[in-house]
């Protein structure tokens, strides 16, 4: 068995989708040649030939925009924003066309649009952006952030066979920093719309997702550690659709949860999640939900600013230790 | 232009109606951005630049001649990208600026927020740049709007990639100061590859400059290896603009002869194309033709040398210890009112 970082599982997920299925083909900018600028499609220009790996022009409209054509004629194709900050010049595209499609026309859309997102690298406000929250608002898109390898392979490969249009959002700080042994030859198929509990507790439930995820788990450790609580862990992997069950399950169990999420507070997927708990676990509360997240303002350059700006371990542990003595 | 054994003694007068002066001037620039960079390349090895580096070897004529066509003193903007630290320092900035930027300093002009070269002033007359590309042409074509609607005789200079000119944002841009009459010039730099793509994967066209006439405005190409030929076309398309003539789309070819960013092995680029731009240095060709015309004698040259390395050693050696910026500058700025974003609950309260 070997070890497959979560940036090769992301590779292997694709390879394996177009080794299988002559429909699926990928597009974006210096994704052929170069293999994209982490190198997540590195040899496929040699394996699948220019025809089914397409460099593009610097135009993220026309590569969401070709996308959705080409996903109505029958095709599956997988679209790379070479960094996920620039899906905002393919909002437009998103929102309006390709969400809209199936409801609007009966167009079938089966495309997914990735990249690599998120902070905690020095990349400044537009190489480190968590775009999830502006695309949750619009009905017709899936959204997926894979946080583990094996998520990361199998929610790729589930993202290509969905028959509607998935964002498929990958952290680059795990890129090469999450390793895990991924048998070979096993077809590893994450389903959409399934959270994982990723450590199982009773005293309180973080709900979180991509790289956030390592952090809650250091978190519940040196909670249980130093304050002997069991906290539960609850890895969302989709975020549309959104699994109610798998949260109000946690929340029945624990009764007191923080929400942490990279991206900014206000507008955040925090916010949804809060309301869905209300609406469905309220009676179950022994405590108000709170969030943990980026200070409402652009993401900045110097690591003093951004690791003050974005949560860190050490925010989710006094913030837990505050809910469980609430 | 030619370098016929023009004697030392009765030198022709330098073109452009350019001044000796004015010669030396472009030189100082070109040097002072290859050499900066070439601290920034020492600084980023010992892992002192916090980001990626960029870098512009090859291309210092193309910045540093269009920036040198505007005028400071009349008000004239540009908009860099980020192979533009050339037009830069034309324009203004300070070595010592950049170095803050690049190392995230406190005292770096955007206070650690942004990096690189990505900052602006507008008492200087530039306007930093964002990542996403395409993006400032739009944003000039405002800055040129205000000129017209104040008929100030000012004009807004813009630079733009070979692989920036496909995007959507660029389109709109150019095409709304075409139709404004905006006094406006857009510089595209042609340097052959937009990161790993080539130009043919970027653009049908066989010129970059062919696209001038689908928007309705004049074109101009030019070597963007000698810097007199950059400021020879750039010129009259300011003064055109300045003039109430309208937009012009400028193309200038040269060569990216690093890879996209420090990290970048070039291992896309056919043998020997590097080397064969190498022999079409545009610093090599400036000293070349300077000397050889009689411009600029080679202690001149060394003295301008030596000037720039005395004020870079004192530029990194004041930077180099300065402190980040404090943490909770953060939260300052967002808006004019309220001018402190709120602190986030869980900072409020002591673990
Ligand atoms: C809208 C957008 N898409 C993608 C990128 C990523 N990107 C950064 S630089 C670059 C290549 C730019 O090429 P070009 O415009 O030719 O400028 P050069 O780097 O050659 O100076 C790309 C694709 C970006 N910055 N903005």
């Amino acid at each position: 068995m070997a070890e497959v970082t979560y940036l090769e599982a992301i590779r292997q997920g694709m390879q394996e989708e177009m080794r299988r299925d002559e429909n699926v083909f990928i597009l974006g900018e210096d994704i052929g040649a170069y293999g994209g600028a982490f190198k997540v499609t590195e040899g496929f220009l040699a394996e699948f030939g220019e025809r089914r790996v397409i460099d593009t022009p610097i135009a993220e409209a026309a590569i969401v925009g070709a996308a959705a054509g080409a996903a109505h004629m029958g095709l599956r194709p997988v679209a790379e924003m070479q960094f996920i900050d620039f899906i905002s010049c393919a909002y437009d595209m998103l929102t309006n066309y390709v969400a809209t499609a199936r409801y609007r026309a009966g167009l079938p859309t089966p495309m997914v649009v990735r990249g690599p997102s998120g902070g905690y690298v020095r990349g400044g406000p537009f190489h480190s952006q968590n775009p999830e929250a502006a695309f949750l608002h619009t009905p017709g898109l899936k959204i997926v952030c894979p946080a583990t390898a094996r998520d990361a392979k199998g929610l790729i490969k589930s993202a290509i066979r969905d028959d509607d249009p998935v964002l498929y959002f990958e952290h680059k700080y795990l890129y090469r920093r999450i390793k895990e042994h991924l048998p070979e030859g096993e077809e590893i198929l994450t389903p959409i719309g399934k959270a994982r509990v990723a450590r199982e507790g009773k005293d309180l439930t973080i709900v979180t997702w991509s790289a956030m995820v390592y952090k809650a788990l250091e978190a519940a450790e040196r909670l249980e550690k130093e304050d002997g609580l069991q906290v539960e862990v609850l890895d969302l992997r989709t975020l549309l659709p959104m699994d109610d069950e798998a949260i109000m399950t946690s929340v029945r169990k624990t009764n007191r949860v923080l929400i942490a999420h990279e991206d900014t507070r206000t507008g955040g997927v925090a916010g949804e999640i809060t309301a869905r708990i209300n609406d469905q676990a309220f009676e179950w509360l022994d405590a108000p939900v709170r969030r943990v997240t980026a200070h409402d303002v652009p993401l900045p350059y110097a690591p003093t600013l951004e690791d003050f700006v974005l949560p860190q371990t050490d925010d989710l542990v006094v913030a837990a230790r505050w809910l469980a003595a609430y | 232009m030619t370098t016929t054994a023009a004697s030392a003694a009765t030198p022709a007068a330098p073109p452009h109606g350019l001044s000796r002066a004015q010669l030396h001037e472009l030189y100082y620039y070109m040097r002072l951005t290859r050499s900066l960079e070439e601290r920034l390349v020492n600084l980023y090895r010992q892992t002192k630049v916090i980001g990626g580096l960029f870098r512009s070897l090859g291309q210092e004529a193309d910045s540093v001649g269009s920036a040198y066509a505007l005028d400071r003193t009349r008000g004239d903007f540009l908009s860099p990208l980020i192979r533009n630290l050339g037009s830069m320092l034309v324009q203004g900035a300070q070595p010592l600026e950049i170095l803050r930027q690049y190392m995230a300093k406190a005292e770096s002009p955007t206070r650690g927020r942004e990096l690189n070269i990505h900052y602006g002033d507008l008492d200087r007359g530039f306007i930093g740049q964002i990542s996403h590309l395409g993006d400032m042409v739009p944003v000039m074509a405002g800055v040129a709007l205000s000129f017209k609607m104040r008929k100030q005789p000012r004009v807004g200079l813009v630079y733009v990639g070979d692989g920036a000119m496909s995007t959507g944002a660029f389109h709109e841009g150019i095409n709304f100061a075409a139709v404004q009459r905006l006094p406006m010039v857009i510089v595209c730099e042609n340097n052959g590859y937009s990161f790993s793509t080539p130009m043919r994967k970027q653009t049908a066209v066989a010129q970059l400059v062919d696209k001038a006439a689908a928007y309705g405005i004049p074109g101009v190409r030019a070597d963007g290896n000698d810097v007199l030929a950059v400021y020879g076309a750039t010129k009259p398309a300011v003064e055109l603009a300045r003039n109430g003539g309208g937009c012009t789309l400028i193309e200038l070819v040269t060569y990216r002869r690093k890879g996209h960013a420090e990290h970048d092995n070039q291992s896309y680029v056919p043998a020997g194309e590097i080397e064969a731009w190498e022999a079409k240095d545009p610093i090599d060709r400036c000293i070349r033709d300077f000397t050889a015309a009689g411009w600029a004698t080679a202690g001149e040259l060394a003295d301008i040398d030596a000037r720039i390395a005395s004020l870079l050693d004192e530029a990194v050696g004041a930077c180099e210890n300065e402190p980040m910026p404090e943490a909770m500058s953060a939260l300052d700025g967002v808006l004019a009112d309220p001018a402190r974003t709120e602190l986030e609950w869980y900072r409020r309260i002591d673990g």
